[in-house]
């Protein structure tokens, strides 16, 4: 890429007219992990958003000649020579001692894969009827994550928990912070009795074991709600505990941003209440705002992923990363079919790459420290 | 004409413990200030950090609730007491008065551009918007010599030296009568302090304004003020003209600070004397005058009553100190240009 280098004034001149949000970005930048961890979380939000489309398969369909069957790996050479991407067929065999069923790679079968091919049948965002898939076989099968024991897609399957176990962490983060920024802002704002109020009721709240508390009222739950009711009930179990620490940040910034010279001389302008904290206080704290959030999303993916594990949160046909691993709940599974496990892993990258975000965001979110 | 006329001002922050809030003790960090500022005057207030300065000047902003006290403000051939309005009813006051804070990086929102945080109190008084706003908000950073087409720069891209010029901008938005200076130049450069000093003194011609001039530094009030105000902790001992405070003090405490304002002179030699031991507590002032813990004149009377705070002046102006041997002390001042 070619760009005309920008003379020193000019330089300037672009700092001097920075907003507060291309100062962060520029801090921000500078941290490698956290812009690795950026792109490594677009990519699965963009793989989750249009899981209909990225997954080869309908995570359902059921395949009984292929169950449990490994992954298939994507080769490029056949017989030395180049061909593009594409997998071998598997011959199914049976292990003369165990009787168990073998998979065997069949050099003779070479499926390749193609890129927008129709396959499966599916309502995009349960609007649209389509069956374009981003990539597949016309004959034979691949399976780039292996099959379960139905003989399910693996990876298909992932690709759709990623919708839900990525998008419950943000929607329970949201309402925490909802609830966070109303509660903290109350007492941080008028202080005194109502502060102490809630400074300890969210000690009380604090104090509950969250797992107990997170299982009684999972278990609470009607059996027979449907799955988007269960998706939001979860949601709202997880923010329930989860807002007190965003309350927290928010008061303490409230209470910083009070005694704040810029805040003061607003007051002494005759600005009102509703716009010194919409215009001067809110702002000034979002990007910590940001940065709390970020680091408090992965806890929430976890609460989801544990409740889900244990069976107490979102059931199957439910799909997502907790409910996948509930099929490696057993040391068999584990040993024979290790990727069952591959949900875990995808949690594991998730969580670190929110981490690694939050930590480049905390450190940018205040530009103007000198 | 009086401008601002503070009367027997106080301000006590209670000391609570434990869970319930119990008042424990007070801090009276305002104990009966009175004062008046004439119109176009430039009255400096002056002591040690933690004596009560920056408190009476934010009750007479009404940043903060004053305990007892009236704070009597003359405009436009009307009077009313700031001390006794309560929220809505300040607002239509509040641009008679504005605020020179002393840290230019924290009185800005960094977040907003210049021409917001200038515009900001003609924008929320109704007074201009949208292009009117522009003009107004370029007239007024030419008034404090800087360039107009900044005002769509942000904060950062100013020196402390600018910032603080940004500031006096928008303390002049409102056209106001007074502008209480709580320490303008403590903050910069001394490279930079007469530059702003001086800006300061060109407005208050200009735009026909009075000063409310916060300092601890006594070489800055010779420069500025018409008058000065010792405050030590929570009162005013000594008020009097820059002049006749400067050469003819009357109170030890101002004695002890003036011998301290160092002397540009490096073949200047004198014995340094330090007021001995800090600014008492406040919360548990001593009895009798204050001072008496470390003045070293004090006798035994000076342990038990509060000497009485009366005008000692021998000329025309008055010469107002609370000090039991005002008239029988011969103290040092010093020669001012």
């Amino acid at each position: 890429m070619w760009r005309k280098k920008k003379t020193l004034v000019e330089k300037g001149e672009e700092i001097y007219l920075a907003s507060e949000w291309k100062l962060v970005w520029w801090r921000f930048k500078k941290n490698k992990l956290a812009v690795i961890g950026l792109v490594i979380l677009s990519v699965l939000y963009v793989l989750g958003i249009f899981c209909e489309f990225f997954s080869p398969y309908d995570p359902n369909k059921i395949n009984s000649r292929y169950v449990y069957a490994p992954p298939q790996r994507i080769r490029f050479f056949h017989e030395g020579k180049f061909i593009g991407p594409f997998v071998y067929g598997y011959k199914v065999e049976r292990d003369p001692v165990t009787l168990r069923r073998i998979y065997v790679e069949d050099k003779t079968k070479v499926h390749r894969i193609k890129f927008f091919v129709r396959g499966d049948k599916y309502k995009f965002w349960g609007i649209w009827d389509a069956d374009i898939h981003f990539f597949g076989v016309e004959d034979g099968t691949v399976f780039l994550f292996g099959t379960d024991r139905m003989g399910r897609d693996v990876f298909s399957r992932i690709l759709y928990g990623a919708r839900i176990s990525t998008t419950i962490g943000l929607v329970g983060v949201f309402l925490s912070l909802l609830l966070g920024i109303v509660i903290g802002g109350i007492s941080g704002y008028y202080g005194g009795r109502v502060d102490n109020f809630i400074q300890r009721a969210i000690e009380f709240i604090r104090s509950i074991p969250t797992i107990p508390l997170w299982m009684a009222l999972a278990a609470a739950l009607p059996r027979y709600w449907s799955q988007v009711k269960v998706y939001f009930a979860i949601t709202v179990i997880l923010s329930l505990v989860g807002w007190t620490g965003l309350a927290r940040v928010v008061r303490s910034k409230f209470l910083a941003l009070k005694e704040e010279d810029f805040v003061v001389a607003a007051r002494l302008a005759g600005a009102s209440e509703w716009r010194i904290i919409f215009k001067h206080m809110l702002p000034s704290m979002t990007s910590h705002l940001i940065a709390t959030v970020t680091l408090a999303v992965p806890g929430m993916i976890l609460g989801e992923t544990g409740l889900s594990f244990l069976g107490l949160g979102l059931r199957s046909p439910a799909i997502s990363w907790g409910v996948l691993l509930q099929e490696a709940q057993n040391i068999r599974t584990v040993a024979l079919f290790p990727w069952l496990l591959l949900p875990g892993l995808f949690v594991i990258v998730t969580v670190l790459c929110f981490n690694f975000v939050g930590d480049g965001l905390r450190d940018a979110a205040d530009p103007y420290k000198v | 004409m009086t401008l601002l006329e503070v009367k027997n001002l106080k301000k006590y922050f209670p000391i609570t413990k434990g869970f319930f809030r119990k008042v424990v003790g007070l801090v009276k960090a305002v104990d009966g200030v009175s004062f008046e500022i004439e119109e176009g005057e430039t009255l400096a207030l002056v002591g040690e950090s933690g004596c009560g300065k920056t408190t009476t000047a934010k009750c007479i902003l009404r940043a903060i609730d004053p305990t007892e006290g009236d704070i009597i403000l003359r405009v436009d051939g009307k009077e009313v007491n700031l001390a006794k309005l309560q929220g809505e009813e300040l607002k239509p006051y509040r641009r008679y008065i504005q605020m020179v804070f002393q840290n230019p990086y924290t009185s800005l929102n960094p977040r907003m551009k210049v021409k917001d945080i200038v515009g900001e109190p003609l924008l929320v008084n109704g007074i201009a918007k949208g292009k009117e706003l522009e003009d107004m908000v370029a007239e007024l950073l030419q008034a404090v010599g800087l360039r107009p087409e900044y005002m769509v720069r942000y904060p950062h891209a100013f020196s402390g030296g600018q910032r603080q010029r940004i500031v006096i901008a928008r303390a002049l938005a409102l056209r106001p009568k007074l502008v209480v200076c709580d320490e303008p130049v403590a903050a910069l450069d001394v490279s930079i302090r007469a530059q702003i000093l001086n800006l300061l003194m060109d407005l208050q011609e200009q735009f026909k304004l009075t000063y409310l001039f916060i300092s601890h530094d006594l070489s800055v009030v010779e420069h500025i003020s018409d008058r000065v105000a010792v405050m030590y902790l929570g009162r005013i001992v000594e008020l009097a003209r820059t002049e006749e405070l400067f050469e003819n003090p009357k109170h030890p405490y101002t004695e002890t600070l003036l011998v301290a304002v160092p002397k540009p002179d490096p073949d200047f030699r004198e014995e340094l004397r330090a007021i001995e031991g800090e600014v008492p507590n406040p919360a548990n002032p001593p009895s009798g005058c204050h001072f008496h813990l470390r003045c070293p004149y004090a006798k035994k009377i000076c342990e038990e009553v509060y000497p009485e705070y009366r005008n000692v002046g021998t000329g025309e102006e008055p010469h107002y100190v609370a000090c039991h041997f005002a008239e029988q002390l011969t103290l040092r001042g010093i020669k001012i240009s």
